[in-house]
């Protein structure tokens, strides 16, 4: 499978990155590069395999834990809102959304 | 007397529990090399006034524990509160966290002093640190005869040269991919990737969460042990920590490979493979069989699918994780004249990331994209599987895996400008991660120019001991002495 420049700049929208023109066609040519060579996994035959769903098996402490339904943490406004390039009022603060 | 920062992190524990110097002064001592040594761009941020403070605190004995006044640098990609955190990217330029990682915290609680805020590749995305935001690492090494500068390897370099150059004691260094392991090589350091689990995630800025795990980087075998043990432990608040409990591998070390069976891939052993490597493999083998192991050659078949595999899962991982970098919570922000909120989203993610971190998210969206994901994501979660299988087998077998740890020794700057030929410096390293399974590099000799090799052993999973161990031999055997 190949990616032409309509596909490169869907992927890109879809990442919300914006690419200029002349950035499409080396995009689209590095793209290609590296998914032409991850490809190779095609030809394992993996019937009968179940895809890993997590790292370490559950016998060795990988499984999942559960934890009580309830709040942990909170009242920290200030430290929340302290890295937002643009906070007003103790909310985070973005271009107009609706006309 | 030699220069206190020449010391090994368990020679300075030693002489600071003996007063023969104080924890101020062995926090300047690596200050003013830092000074020094500016031009190789190890750290990004200095902490001068942080780390006097912390060792004050030590000497005053308000502070302690097993790395009480210890000096080390801390890879950009662990949040460290009031400290700026990038993750070596434009996109978190000028972020300061309000908490502390898990990992750091740990490292707090038990005494260490803390440097600085040490240079990687843009979220850990790259094996030579010719990513970061802030400019190249340049390795404090030079190929005999030669003046060009060479790359520290990645992504953790910054955390190698440190160490390589006497800016630290040790270092954190986090490993996707080979990202502790490759770099320790490059720089003839140490360094351990633990078990998947073994070490918090919690406060280290993400990559691809399946693979991301932390460790140490420093000069010795026994320097590593010690900082794993402080660095590793159970935090509920990563849902993959691992709540066992950690072994005080300092204590455990003992080095001794009698009884142990050492398996050797053979599908390691690649065609073209540079003689140099593979000689050195061979001498690894023979050290550890006169020590006592037993050699056995084991089979990893599915070894040649692991880096296609890995260029599938992690790019997939890193495009969901990078996608809070939208201009609103924290970090850069761009808005167009004019624009809306997607236009905002759209511009401050391309002017934020770099080319590769780029690359990766695109590859990521595309292979979990419908129509795709079942070809490629699904396949390559099966093929891990796969390859985490072979891993058990040959366990079945030996102990510990012994292999090279990179296929040749450091380049030059801009010598793997295509990105597969760069993907392919990770070959020997990526394997273990894919599985989950504990790794590391110690420095085993030098290229015929002059340069570190290293030599990797992987183990099963939460045998770090037993990893150690192998390692130390290796260590020893091997009377690394080289400094750059």
């Amino acid at each position: 499978m190949s990616v032409d420049s309509e596909t490169v700049r869907k992927i890109a929208r879809l990442a919300r990155i914006a690419v200029t023109d002349d950035e499409v066609p080396g995009l689209t040519e590095q793209l290609n590069g590296i998914l032409g060579w991850i490809e190779q996994l095609g030809e394992v035959d993996t019937s009968g395999v179940a895809p890993m769903a997590s790292v370490m098996p559950s016998g060795i402490g990988g499984q999942l834990r559960w934890r009580a339904d309830a709040v942990t943490d909170g009242g920290i406004q200030d430290k929340v809102l302290a890295n937002a390039p643009d906070a007003a009022s103790g909310f985070f603060a973005v271009p107009k959304v609706i006309e | 007397m030699t220069s206190l920062t020449d010391l090994t992190l368990a020679e300075m524990k030693a002489g600071l529990a003996a007063r023969m110097f104080s924890a101020v002064e062995l926090a300047q001592a690596h200050l003013d090399a830092m000074a020094a040594n500016r031009h190789l761009n190890a750290y990004i941020v200095e902490t001068p006034e942080l780390a006097l403070a912390q060792a004050r605190a030590v000497d005053d004995g308000r502070r302690s524990g097993p790395l009480a006044g210890i000096p080390l640098g801390i890879k950009d990609l662990f949040a460290v509160e009031g400290v700026q955190t990038t993750a070596g990217s434009a996109m978190l330029k000028g972020f300061v966290p309000r908490y502390e990682s898990g990992v750091t915290a740990n490292l707090l609680r038990d005494g260490a002093v803390f440097l600085g805020k040490l240079n990687m590749d843009e979220f850990a995305m790259g094996s030579s640190n010719e990513t970061s935001a802030f400019g190249k690492v340049i390795s404090p090494w030079k190929a005999r005869g030669s003046d060009a500068e060479l790359v520290p390897g990645g992504s953790s370099g910054g955390s190698a040269a440190a160490v390589a150059a006497r800016l630290c004691a040790g270092a954190t260094g986090t490993d996707t991919g080979g990202s502790i392991r490759q770099p320790a090589a490059f720089v003839g350091i140490a360094g351990i990737k633990p078990t998947y689990g073994r070490a918090s995630r919690w406060g280290t800025i993400a990559f691809a969460s399946s693979l991301d795990q932390a460790g140490p980087m420093a000069r010795t075998v026994a320097d590593c042990a010690h900082l794993l043990t402080s660095m590793c432990g159970f935090d509920d608040r990563d849902s993959t920590s691992l709540d066992l409990p950690v072994p005080d591998y300092a204590a455990g070390l003992t080095g001794t490979m009698r009884g142990r069976r050492v398996g050797i891939p053979a599908e390691y052993r690649l065609d073209g493979m540079d003689p140099e490597i593979a000689a050195l493999w061979d001498a690894g083998i023979a050290w550890l069989r006169s020590e006592g192991a037993e050699i056995v050659s084991v089979s990893l078949p599915h070894t040649r699918y692991a880096l296609p595999t890995y260029y599938i899962v992690a790019p997939a991982e890193a495009s969901s994780n990078l996608a809070r970098y939208d201009g609103v919570r924290y970090g850069n922000r761009v808005t167009p004249p004019g624009g809306n909120v997607h236009d905002m989203y759209a511009a401050t993610r391309a002017a934020g990331f770099g080319k590769e971190v780029k690359r990766r998210i695109m590859i990521g969206t595309y292979v979990l994209s419908a129509g795709y994901y079942d070809a490629y994501y699904t396949q390559a979660q099966k093929v891990r599987a796969l390859i985490a299988r072979d891993f058990e087998l040959a366990f079945e077998r030996c102990d510990v895996l012994l292999t090279p740890t990179a296929p040749s020794p450091a380049f030059a700057f801009g010598a793997k400008a295509d990105p597969i030929a760069m993907y392919l410096n990770d070959v020997f390293t990526v394997p273990a991660s894919l599985a989950g399974l504990p790794a590391m590099s110690v420095p085993a000799g030098l290229s015929a120019t002059g340069l570190p090799l290293g030599l990797q052993i992987i183990g099963r999973p939460l045998d770090e001991m037993g990893v150690l161990d192998a390692g130390l031999a290796i260590e020893r055997a091997a009377g690394f002495t080289a400094r750059p």
